[in-house]
């Protein structure tokens, strides 16, 4: 079983700052885990040290049970598939193929059984005689997959390996590694700074920054119930809208804050820890935002850009209180630019941050879905 | 001539469709005049640099009085003659300096590719303390000759008691060769993108075997410069083997050429077709590895 267990992982280089600071994380066996941040957060490093890449500078790393701090690469039952593929240029894919399994001492049969066995997963039978150099960049990328998949490690481990394929083959790949997850059934750690990846393909999700985990749970979690401001604004696209303001009120139907120009604004969530006159943050996502009227909070302002995607617009307006928004609206509505519209917000779409930017717990995360999924029937 | 540039140009369309030929930078820089140009300065420079070696294969079947008389003449039926080919093959131990010259030059060439790309590659991969002090001081073998050393090897090679003997060239060969060797392949080895050593070393590879599966297979390019950077120097010295190993059974071509020069009569005849011989081998070893070193000059140029 391969379940991996993180504790109190640190990284530092000759003594400098901490580039991770005592990571805590659990991965599930079979499960699908993104490791995802901005650039610099850390992820990488984290990844090439469940590799064996990078030296441990302190806490435990288990594999499966097993204590793998100080074992090299080779012995920890993982295999890596490389962002710019590495595939040893002067040998063919077969040979890409067998080559560790050969320094291992496997046997011929065995090495062929198991290279045919990848290469029909991932339909590259036709190319075992080919070099890489002759592979499309598609190719190439299954090839890695494959080399790894040979190895049958406990741990795959994949270090942004779409960043170099073109957008339509980005889309169709991501999709068979999400069958090849369920098909093989294996532990998989991913790193990505793309959060769409990291949202179709993750079981779970940990964002990092700074060398830090900032949240790990499912990407239905990190998208309703972001912990920090981090999180919410990382995890969304477009990204969220925050607004600052002051709590005015709480009670049991919430927290009232004001925003500049005045504007009163009620949140369903936890008002505990928070008490009126403290400074705080609200988290508004775009698609949360309804056009028009609605029985939510009214909101009103100038459309100054539009961006037509087809299903939706999305609209940068500018609130009367001088907030700079982002609406997801109604594809099929002509809106112009320059035209003064009114917006509703319901109150449990909001996201409310301290001022450490915490996220208190919002009451009624999925309430959005589920009411729209009564307004329908 | 019309044969061979008809078969030329048969044999160039056929790969390449000439529609779907790219202007190479010359033409695009230059115009398609630019061509003649190009080529007319290459072939001056090939003439100036081919002229030396003609002057001897020409002069090396000639009489003596025809080599005196008209250097630049080519043999006709009367000046024809092998006399100095007979005579260096028959009367010295031509073969025996030939066989001692290549044995020279393989082992040092050998033992420069081999620690050349060991050091550098132990210089560009791994962070070890004296890491840039060994990269400068390798660095400085480039700038001062070897010569300079001269009476110190000789002080070492006479403790070592190797005088004499053709180890003694392979070593201060090698020695000579290592600097500039060990520069070229740290060069090619930094372009060598890390993630493939990571790869191998994912896949349970030993380091030793990263360097020669994976590292030296990529460098096949680099190692063909530094053989023949280092194996012409190498092949042509006369400095070393004079002083280190001038006796009868180790001596190399260029020292055994030396014994038809005299004070007040130099045997021409048998001077040039010794060096005619001598070119032979160079010239082999050099087309073995001329594709390689094109590759290897250029590359990183045109990625």
């Amino acid at each position: 079983m391969a379940h991996v267990n993180i504790k109190q992982l640190r990284k530092t280089y000759d003594g400098r700052a901490d580039v991770l600071a005592g990571l805590n994380l659990d991965i599930r066996d079979g499960e699908f885990c993104v490791l995802v941040g901005p650039s610099g957060c850390g992820k990488s490093t984290l990844l090439r040290m469940l590799c064996g890449l990078e030296e441990i500078s302190g806490g435990e790393l288990a594999i499966g049970g097993e204590v793998v701090n100080h074992l090299p690469p080779a012995e920890r039952g993982i295999a890596m598939v490389f962002q710019s593929y590495a595939l040893y240029p002067h040998m063919n894919v077969y040979k890409n193929m067998a080559f560790g399994l050969k320094v291992a001492g496997n046997s011929k049969s065995d090495i062929d059984a198991r290279i045919r066995h990848a290469a029909s997963i991932l339909k590259i039978d036709h190319l075992l005689q080919r070099l890489p150099r002759e592979l499309s960049g598609g190719q190439r990328q299954r090839v890695a997959i494959g080399r790894a998949i040979v190895r049958q490690p406990r741990l795959f481990l994949f270090d942004e390996p779409l960043s170099n394929l073109d957008a339509a083959l980005r889309v169709q790949t991501r999709l068979e590694i999400a069958k090849l997850h369920r098909q093989l059934a294996a532990t998989i750690v991913y790193v990505t700074h793309d959060q769409v990846e990291a949202m179709t393909l993750g079981d779970k999700i940990v964002v990092m920054h700074e060398g830090r985990i900032q949240q790990a749970g499912t990407p239905l979690e990190l998208y309703q119930q972001p912990q920090n401001l981090f999180v919410a604004g990382f995890i969304g696209s477009p990204k969220m809208n925050f607004f600052p303001g002051v709590v005015t009120r709480c009670d049991d139907s919430g927290v009232q804050v004001e925003i500049a120009g005045g504007l009163r604004l009620l949140a369903d969530v936890d008002p505990q820890g928070v008490s009126p006159g403290a400074a705080v943050t609200l988290g508004l996502r775009a698609e949360q935002i309804r056009e028009g009227l609605g029985d939510g909070q009214p909101l009103r302002g100038v459309v100054n850009l539009v961006e037509h995607l087809g299903e939706a617009n999305f609209l940068y307006v500018t609130l009367e209180g001088g907030h700079d928004i982002v609406v997801r609206g109604d594809g099929n509505r002509s809106v112009h630019i320059g035209e003064l519209i009114a917006l509703s917000v319901q109150s449990h779409a909001f996201h409310l941050f301290d001022a450490q930017g915490q996220a208190l717990r919002r009451r009624n995360p999925g309430n959005l879905q589920a009411a729209r999924r009564l307004a329908e029937d | 001539m019309q044969l061979s540039s008809s078969v030329g140009t048969s044999s160039t369309s056929a790969t390449i469709p000439t529609t779907m030929r790219k202007p190479s930078l010359i033409q695009r820089s230059f115009g398609s005049a630019g061509h003649l140009w190009v080529h007319a300065v290459l072939c001056l420079y090939a003439v100036i640099a081919l002229f030396p070696i003609a002057l001897i294969l020409i002069n090396s079947v000639k009489t003596r009085n025809a080599i005196f008389e008209g250097p630049m003449a080519l043999p006709t039926a009367e000046t024809l003659t092998f006399a100095g080919f007979q005579k260096v093959l028959a009367g010295t131990h031509f073969l025996l300096y030939f066989g001692n010259s290549l044995a020279v030059t393989l082992a040092a060439l050998l033992l420069i590719l081999l620690f050349g790309a060991m050091a550098a590659w132990a210089l560009t991969e791994y962070r070890f303390f004296g890491n840039r002090a060994l990269n400068f001081f390798i660095a400085i073998g480039i700038m001062i000759p070897i010569r300079l050393g001269t009476v110190s090897i000789l002080q070492l090679v006479v403790a070592l008691d190797l005088i004499n003997t053709r180890t003694a060239l392979v070593l201060v060969y090698t020695a000579q060769g290592l600097p500039l060797a060990v520069m070229i392949l740290s060069e090619f080895m930094r372009q060598i993108p890390g993630e493939l050593k990571d790869a191998a070393r994912c896949d349970g590879v030993g380091e030793l075997s990263i360097f020669f599966r994976v590292i030296l297979p990529l460098l096949r390019p680099a190692i063909a410069t530094v053989a023949v950077f280092t194996m012409i120097p190498a092949w042509n010295d006369l400095w070393f083997p004079l002083i280190l190993a001038p006796g009868e059974d180790t001596r190399t071509v260029t020292l055994g050429v030396q014994q038809f020069i005299g004070q007040y009569a130099t045997d021409w005849n048998s001077v040039l077709a010794a060096l005619s011989m001598a070119v032979i081998p160079v010239l082999i070893l050099y087309m073995a590895f001329s594709r390689q070193l094109i590759r290897g000059l250029t590359s990183g140029a045109v990625k």
